[in-house]
């Protein structure tokens, strides 16, 4: 996880996203502990408050649970959770500023498809 | 809690402070920030009684500080005056200080002197500039006072040790809150650490909100200078950059929901705003 302080996006968002990558990529698995506020706040050296608004975000969203006295843990269907907001979000994240971008430089539709098909062909044969 | 009430402070004709109004509620932390100059040390020196107000008052939960034991007990400030005898040894200076702050914690102290490489056999005249600092900050970190003042911590301090700092703030803040508040002009340092942001210039409080609040009210806008002036119309700007005919503007208020096409928005981080509000 990495914090970048110089960014536009609050540091708890930040937190938050960090941990979803975390998840999704099977560092935490589901129904493990994850680290303390204090630890991500020293780790980060970030106020103890805006670690824990971070960690609330995806509580809310059912990613984690909390234990009473124990700790946060990742929740049984966090990952498949994670999946579909990220599929929703990506439309939003990817898509639009592509179209935009390639709209300011003239490229077309076609142009694009054809991009977008080969990024997928050098990816599988990676 | 600390309460400043219009506090007014002049040295000759310079007027250090201005009006001064201001809470330091429990178990937070400040970021008291401002240029050089600005009137920081003169009210941290003020809130602690080492120097008197021409009028106004401060209080602890209601009452008054200065001269008030019992309020000063709660409170420890680092100055950029060493107040120790200048030929103690840093090891005498922690028992020293176990006497005037009961809850002081030299095992802990020791500990982090260690941490951040201070022989505590040295005399405190024979320290550098560095470690003069560090010294006082160790102190400050093991006073276990509610309320704990730091004017200026990481002068001099190289980046490792600034690091460690912080890492020992946030580490102590968590397991045992407290209300600290950090004058400094590096704000990209403090801005993480801080729930809550002063902004003084020229003796006057400008800002007192909120890191978040503050955050979410800055933006810039760039674009052609024509696009940019007719969009500018109307709103708080803070300060104008042009380079050619592109125009970048700092905008102080809430981001419109719809931007005129060709106009590039950005959110202002901590640092840019605060230059933008401090500007002359």
């Amino acid at each position: 996880m990495f914090i970048n302080f110089e960014s536009d996006k609050p540091i708890f968002l930040q937190i938050a996203e960090g941990l979803e990558d975390a998840i999704l990529a099977g560092a935490f698995a589901e129904e493990s502990q994850i680290p303390s506020i204090t630890e991500f706040s020293v780790s980060f050296k970030i106020n103890p408050a805006t670690a824990l608004k971070g960690i609330t975000l995806l509580v809310d969203e059912g990613v984690l649970y909390k234990k009473r006295g124990i700790g946060m843990f990742v929740a049984s269907c966090a990952v498949e959770k994670l999946r579909r907001k990220r599929k929703e979000q990506f439309y939003d994240n990817y898509v639009s500023g592509l179209v935009t971008e390639a709209k300011r430089l003239g490229l077309t539709e076609f142009e694009i498809k054809a991009m977008i098909e080969r990024g997928f062909k050098i990816n599988d044969r990676d | 809690m600390i309460e400043i009430r219009s506090i007014n402070k002049s040295y000759g004709k310079l007027r250090a402070l201005d009006n001064i109004c201001l809470r330091f509620e429990e178990n937070k932390i400040y970021g008291l920030l401002g240029r050089n100059g600005a009137g920081k040390t003169t009210m941290l020196n003020i809130i602690t009684g080492r120097v008197f107000a021409d009028s106004g008052e401060v209080l602890m939960d209601g009452n008054p500080i200065p001269e008030n034991d019992q309020a000063l007990q709660q409170l420890y400030l680092t100055s950029e005056k060493t107040l120790y005898p200048e030929n103690m040894k840093v090891k005498d200076a922690l028992k020293w200080s176990k006497q005037f702050y009961p809850e002081f914690d030299i095992e802990y102290a020791q500990k982090i002197a260690t941490q951040f490489g201070l022989d505590t056999g040295k005399r405190i005249k024979s320290l550098s500039t560095g470690y003069t600092s560090i010294f006082k900050l160790i102190i400050a970190l093991s006073v276990n006072t509610p309320y704990i003042l730091f004017d200026e911590p990481v002068l001099g301090l190289d980046a490792n040790n600034r690091e460690l700092f912080y890492k020992l703030l946030i580490e102590k803040f968590s397991n045992q809150p407290f209300t600290a508040i950090i004058s400094t002009h590096l704000i990209e340092e403090v801005s993480s650490v801080i729930d809550h942001i002063v902004i003084i210039k020229d003796g006057c409080i400008i800002r007192d909100e909120s890191c978040e609040e503050l955050l979410s009210k800055g933006y810039t806008v760039s674009g052609t200078a024509a696009k940019i002036d007719a969009y500018i119309c109307g709103k708080d700007v803070l300060g104008i950059d042009s380079l050619g005919g592109l125009k970048t503007v700092y905008i102080l208020g809430n981001i419109d929901a719809d931007i005129p096409e060709g106009i590039e928005v950005t959110k202002l981080n901590l640092q840019k705003l605060y230059i933008q509000l401090t500007n002359l």
